[in-house]
């Protein structure tokens, strides 16, 4: 697009033809006020706080609906601007309650944020205002219609962005009101994204409303915990008796892959966090019953044990399972724990996706996985088995909207008639187990049934035209069949994979190795050295797989499992005597089904609670951060790192602390109080922080980047709390193993994942929605 | 549900009149509350399938448009205009005594579904002002002899 | 069904056929109709379109936008099918020609239609009849079906060899949708919110696709003009103000109805010679010159041409030909009131200072003439409007500030003898029967 030149309050401005005058102006810092105007959504002209004077144009003119033209002279700061903008607000507040200090938008108001720029103060109207009664429409929406001041963003946003459409306008006039599509509730995906849009309190959240003022809250920037997508989320923390409280999930700055999306279980899923029924001190089973002990006896009773296990049996009777939803750090640290400590390869967990047979097909293209940014940009989408609408929420935002605003074609190969079709170029239902049929097609084999012979050769001919194609792909597709999709990669200029799994660090615990035959960055155990040359003598048979570690322990061969952030007893459907002759120890949130079998249960704080990093299923790594504390928990790092230090090994060798420089932390006090956290920022950045105990997960972090293949990403990005993506950096690694190890929890919007079965509100929708008889509607 | 004959054959015919199937959707509301004499949650489900629109989207419709309800009303909706050009001659009167007459309030309808008022805005009669519309027969140059003796004739019929 | 009336300064162009039958095709041919559709035919689009801009034919809906110039905008390259709209949504109050001419002449009608389709090189074309005007929609349906038959509409019209088809749109109650862009979403089956121009519907009009949008009594003049010849079309009127109009005289006069007199006729000799006076011998206090959405004229500003150009110089516009008489003994309060509510009940509630404002001034004035008002609301009511004026998303509410603006300004001593408690002094009748609004 050529440029085109403006001037705006006497400032040049120069942006590209086709901009609106409202960005334009943000270009050179000059902010142009709108209620109905919001980036990516269609325009509205509604709001009229835009108004603008334009040259030569007798009326003020909506900066939101002006395209630029070359020459155009704008003033922005003018009297009648003004005075046009005061009446504006003056209208609105005729009818808007003045419950501001008890409204949950208090103090985040557009409302009240234009009523102090533009000072509507004098009220004018003598009628009384037009009451209605707030009314809720599911367990987390609710609407005041008074409050609205109907900018239609919640109804474009759902519409437009989520594809939903549970939002309309009826009536006319000033009986216009927003109204939800079942008459007085709402049948939708419980986004939320109608509440965070909004810009005064009309719709707010069953999970939020009335707890707290919002000035109250710490703000903090983590990643979501429950799919694989790993949404940026902004928490709102509060204290409370137990230590913190998470009181709000959304996405403040909108800085990460998902801007503004957070799906149900982003935006109030985090409360299982805050259940008064978590564990907060250790249990130890005695004469058959769990009891309270301290983290002392505990650790020491552990410690010993394992010992005791290690010197009798050997480390090859001991086994280890990981977790999807523990931190890269932690998963990093618990395989080398496993590996150097126990002395055994006995490590696995719960894949949801062939992680491993992706790394051995890529092998050698290290830069052949697409970002869950570059979803939103790819020109093309090929979509092979998964539902992203119900398992990759932000997956699916991003094709829907890449579709939307940069008509990007959607190729979608499905056995089911997934949401996505609508969004579809092409959409080809294929019989359920098919998908490992149609990567062979792909591959350039045929088609044995005829039925969707020339569909898919359709399909493929068209495919083959594209260029910088994003193909994602569900569990569907396992080992050999991924290397068919990759063969045919290979064959469509610029084509980048994304593999599908479930949970929200399932990737990381796959790049940190935690597996029996592989090591981090799926580097074969023979293929080793370099980890042998940073920890000694490892073991050199490939270990047991989950299932295997299972059969041995029901064979009496497993003499002691430690089972972090996992529940294999109600994941994997087993017998809950399965473990009975083992040592079992389980580091967990809640007393779960394996926990309550467990000889000691160790209290884990949630990733809310600890630091450290994620990497969702794109390979995208991002942040973890600290919100707060849970009294007497303890993060899954310190367990293990504390575990290892009872069995008598030396710390340092399993977390290289007290590496890092020696620097002049500054003054913490006075007027040069800054400089302590900008110098803390940037020598964290650098890697340089010191790291002065061995529960710090930077120090892990530093031997990540140095040891794993494609996690050299620039610190200072990813300390910052952007998203970076990593490289699947593995010449020749890899595995292509039982595709029956893959068992994918398939969870949906509504059904309870790991975590989600724990979150209050979660349970509350999906009663809801059991309960409420959800019609088909026509358009679907 | 069903509608008559004639319905069906203008609502298929009308499909082909547009490049849009929704392009039909507000004529078709019309006639369809015409047939039930309202909108019902039924009639509603049944278009919005056949146009492959949601409820919410037809209904968002429906409230837009004044002559369109989703209440039952009466077999004969007497609209009585009271804008400038009617009220000018006499229209609020008229009214007055169109609410007396039956003893109802706007949008209201007599016990026995017969009849139904409603103050309406301009119908384009203003040079035979004042005027109304009985369902759709405009009735004009009005008095309120002329209104009674009009209305009793509706009443005859009822 | 409505009564027509005449005089002899009329000149009967678009009126020529009313109470003639000409609804009937039959009728309608003997008296010279289908004939400009042929005249038309053999005709380049360009050559049409000249005819209609030396005419000086301005459009009739209310903007008085020159009709050949609308035509010349779209875009003759466009690969796009393109469309004719004709807006039958006739809803501005005072205003009842296109009623006239739905009923007396709709062949009309559809030759502006096809003749409009013509100079763009449109192949189909819409007539939108509002929903109250029922009757009218069955008389253009059959008068429809009654042109297919005859092959004046279809694949081959007139055995030319080209395509043309019209077809009838009915409405369902809105004012708002008279609006050109809010027509559009309404035939699209949406609710009838206006949408962002530009792109005008020249350029993007139905369906994404260009399209002229013209009001029935534009379309119905253009088969006189391609018939009789421009030139004489535009020397009935005065310099750019082409032809003649209907005139709807409706309020206090003696002889209301829809006259069709030339472009410059004199407001005062409208009302008293051709309008037979006040009714009473009762003296003018106000004029509406335009439909309700024009700035009220007092008694000493009605000695002006009716045309475009000379109601604009007192301060008003000709808008739709809709010309209301208010005698002495009306109460402009109430007026104003009247004009108010009728406003806020049309008003789409799309934009803040149409829906608020209109909504507000309303409840203002109900509660203000019943008695309730004070100093201040006189202040108010003018701030209101002069805060909508130009600052809503389509002219809905300029059409609800304009006339208010006027009589708060002109009348304001009638708004002070209101104030205080008083019933009103113009209509204690009145008065009495709103004060029920004060108790809530």
């Amino acid at each position: 697009m050529p440029d085109v030149n403006i001037t705006v309050d006497g400032k040049k401005v120069t942006a590209p033809a086709g901009t609106l005058l409202i960005e334009a102006c943000k270009t050179v810092g000059i902010e142009v006020p709108a209620f109905c105007y919001y980036p990516g959504l269609s325009l509205q002209g509604a709001c009229r706080m835009c108004l603008v004077k334009v040259e030569k144009m007798p009326k003020l003119q909506t900066a939101c609906t002006t395209v630029i033209s070359e020459g155009m002279a704008v003033t922005t700061d003018h009297e009648e601007i003004h005075q046009a903008r005061k009446s504006m607000v003056e209208l609105l507040l005729g009818n808007h309650p003045l419950d501001c200090p008890v409204c949950d938008a208090g103090g985040e108001c557009e409302l009240q944020d234009m009523t102090f720029s533009y000072g509507a103060s004098e009220s004018k109207y003598t009628e009384a205002k037009n009451h209605k009664e707030e009314q809720q429409w599911s367990p987390v929406v609710f609407f005041d219609r008074p409050r609205c001041i109907l900018c239609y963003r919640c109804v474009r946003v759902c519409d437009e962005a989520m594809d939903v459409a549970a939002l309309g306008i009826q009536n006319r006039g000033s009986g216009s009101v927003i109204a939800p599509n079942m008459g007085d509730h709402l049948d939708c995906e419980e986004c939320g994204m109608c509440i965070d849009i909004c810009p005064v309190g009309a719709l707010t959240s069953g999970a939020y409303r009335y707890k707290t003022r919002p000035w109250e809250m710490n703000h903090v920037a983590t990643a979501c915990t429950h799919c694989g997508d790993g949404c940026k989320t902004t928490l709102g923390v509060r204290r409370s008796e137990t230590g913190m409280e998470i009181v709000r999930g959304d996405n403040r700055d909108k800085s990460g892959p998902n801007g503004d999306f957070l799906c149900v279980k982003g935006r109030y899923a985090f409360d299982f966090a805050n259940r008064t029924d978590r564990l907060t001190q250790p249990l130890v089973r005695r004469n058959g019953k769990l009891v309270p002990v301290t983290w002392d006896e505990a650790l020491t009773y552990v410690g010993q044990k394992l010992a005791e296990i290690r010197s009798q049996s050997g480390g090859a009777s001991m086994g280890v399972i990981g977790s999807n939803r523990t931190t890269n750090e932690e998963n990093y640290l618990l395989q080398k724990f496993a590996r150097v400590v126990l002395q055994t390869n006995n490590i696995d967990h719960q894949r949801t996706a062939d992680f491993a047979a992706f790394a051995a097909a890529l092998a050698g293209r290290p830069d052949a996985t697409a970002s869950a940014r570059e979803v939103f940009d790819a020109p093309a989408i090929l979509l092979i088995g998964n539902d992203p609408t119900e398992q990759h929420p932000l997956l699916a935002y991003q094709i829907r909207n890449n579709v939307r605003l940069h008509k990007a074609r959607l190729y979608v190969v499905n056995s089911e008639s997934v949401k996505l079709r609508r969004q579809a170029t092409l959409f080809s239902q294929i019989p359920s187990g098919s998908e490992a049929a149609f990567a062979a097609f792909l591959a350039g084999g045929d088609v044995a049934n005829g039925a969707n012979r020339d569909e898919w050769n359709a399909l493929r001919d068209q495919l083959r035209k594209e260029t910088g194609l994003v193909i994602a792909f569900g569990s569907e597709l396992r080992g050999a069949s991924i290397a068919s999709l990759n063969k045919f990669a290979l064959s469509v200029q610029g084509a980048k994979l994304i593999c599908l799994a479930d949970y929200a660090n399932s990737r990381g615990a796959a790049d940190m190795g935690v597996y029996p035959d592989l090591l981090p960055g799926y580097v074969p155990l023979i293929q080793g050295s370099k980890f042998k040359a940073e920890w000694g003598t490892l073991p050199d048979a490939a270990g047991l797989t989950l299932p295997g570690m299972v059969d041995a322990a029901k064979s009496c061969k497993l003499k002691a499992l430690l089972v972090v952030g996992a529940n294999p007893v109600f994941r994997m459907k087993l017998d809950p005597a399965t473990f009975a002759n083992s040592f079992l120890v389980v580091q967990d949130l809640f007393l779960s089904e394996t926990a309550a079998v467990a000889d000691v249960v160790l209290p884990a704080a949630s990733a809310y609670e600890k630091s450290g990093t994620f990497t969702n299923t794109y390979g995208d790594v991002q942040l973890v951060k600290q919100a707060g504390e849970i009294t007497g928990t303890k993060s899954d790092f310190e367990i293990i790192v504390r575990i290892a230090e009872r069995m008598g090994y030396d710390v340092a060798k399993l977390v290289p602390f007290g590496s890092g420089s020696r620097a002049d932390m500054g003054q913490s006090r006075g007027a040069q109080s800054g400089e302590a956290d900008r110098h803390a920022v940037w020598l964290e950045a650098q890697g340089l922080e010191l790291k002065m105990n061995p529960f710090d997960p930077t120090a892990v972090f530093d031997e990540i980047q140095r040891l794993v293949p494609g996690y050299q990403v620039s610190r200072l990005n990813l300390m910052a709390g952007n998203d970076q993506h990593t490289r699947l950096d593995q010449n020749g690694g890899g595995a292509v193993g039982d595709p029956a190890l893959i068992q994918p929890a398939n969870d949906g919007l509504f059904s309870s994942g790991s975590t989600g079965r724990y979150s209050k509100t979660l349970n509350t929708v999906m009663e809801n929605r059991n309960r409420v008889e959800m019609p088909k509607v026509a358009a679907d | 549900m069903t509608f008559s004959p004639e319905f069906e054959q203008r609502f298929t015919e009308m499909l082909t009149h547009y490049p849009s199937k929704r392009s039909v959707l507000v004529p078709t509301l019309l006639y369809a509350q015409d047939e039930v004499g309202y909108l019902s949650d039924e009639a509603i489900t049944e278009i919005a399938q056949r146009l492959q629109l949601t409820e919410l989207d037809v209904r968002n419709v429906i409230s837009y448009y004044s002559m369109l309800t989703t209440k039952p009303r009466g077999k004969y909706n007497v609209q009585v205009c009271t804008n400038i050009a009617c009220i000018l001659r006499g229209a609020d009167d008229l009214w007055e005594h169109c609410q007396k007459k039956f003893g109802l309030r706007h949008k209201q309808t007599t016990p026995d579904g017969q009849f139904s008022i409603e103050e309406v805005e301009c119908i384009g009669a203003c040079s035979w002002a004042p005027a109304m519309q009985v369902n759709y027969d405009f009735h004009e140059n009005l008095t309120k002899d002329k209104f009674d003796t009009i209305l009793d004739g509706y009443k005859k019929k009822a | 069904m409505a009564d027509l009336v005449s005089h002899p300064d009329e000149i009967k162009v678009v009126s020529k056929r009313f109470g003639q039958g000409a609804a009937d095709i039959d009728r309608y041919l003997a008296l010279d109709g289908y004939k400009a559709a042929q005249k038309a035919l053999p005709m380049t689009p360009d050559a049409i379109i000249n005819e209609v801009k030396t005419s000086g034919l301005r459009g009739r809906g209310g903007a008085g936008f020159p009709t050949g110039m609308k035509w010349s905008f779209v875009p003759k390259d466009s690969p796009k099918q393109k469309y004719i709209l004709c807006n039958g949504d006739e809803s501005e109050p005072g205003t009842c020609k296109d009623r006239l001419i739905l009923e007396h002449d709709p062949h009309s009608v559809i030759e502006g239609v096809m003749i409009a389709g013509l100079a763009v090189n449109a192949e189909s074309g819409y007539i939108y009849i509002r929903g109250e005007y029922r009757y009218l929609s069955i008389i253009m349906q059959k008068a429809i079906k009654d042109a297919y038959a005859r092959g004046f509409l279809g694949k081959n019209i007139f055995g030319s060899g080209k395509k043309f088809d019209v077809y009838w749109h009915g409405g369902a109650g809105a004012y708002e949708v008279g609006e050109e862009s809010a027509l559009m979403e309404s035939l699209e089956g949406k609710r009838g919110i206006p949408r962002i121009k530009p792109p005008f519907p020249a350029v993007v009009g139905l369906w994404g696709s260009p399209t002229v949008i013209n009001n029935v009594e534009t379309l119905a003049s253009a088969p006189h003009i391609i018939l009789d010849g421009a030139q004489k079309f535009a020397d009935y009127g005065t310099p750019k103000n082409g032809g003649v109009r209907l005139f709807c005289l409706s309020g206090h006069v003696n002889k209301p109805g829809v006259y069709e007199l030339p472009l410059g006729y004199s407001l005062k000799k409208m009302i008293y010679e051709v309008g037979g006076g006040i009714p009473g011998g009762k003296k003018i206090k106000a004029v509406v010159p335009g439909g309700s959405s024009t700035p009220v004229l007092t008694a000493d500003e009605i000695d002006i041409a009716m045309d475009f150009d000379g109601v604009a110089k007192a301060g008003s516009m000709l808008g739709s030909g809709g010309v209301v008489v208010i005698d002495e003994s009306t109460c402009m309060v109430r007026f104003a009131q009247y004009i108010m509510k009728f406003y806020q009940h049309e008003s789409c509630g799309w934009c803040i200072p149409c829906r608020e404002g209109t909504d507000w001034l309303k409840k203002t004035l109900d509660r203000f003439h019943a008695g309730g008002g004070v100093k201040k609301d006189i202040n108010n009511i003018q701030y209101l409007a002069e805060n909508m004026m130009g600052r809503t998303f389509c002219p809905l509410g300029d059409a609800a500030a304009m006339p208010t603006i006027s009589i708060v300004t002109k009348f304001r001593k009638e708004f002070e003898d209101h104030l205080e408690g008083r019933p009103c002094p113009y209509d204690p009748v009145g008065s009495v029967r709103l004060l029920p609004v004060l108790s809530h």
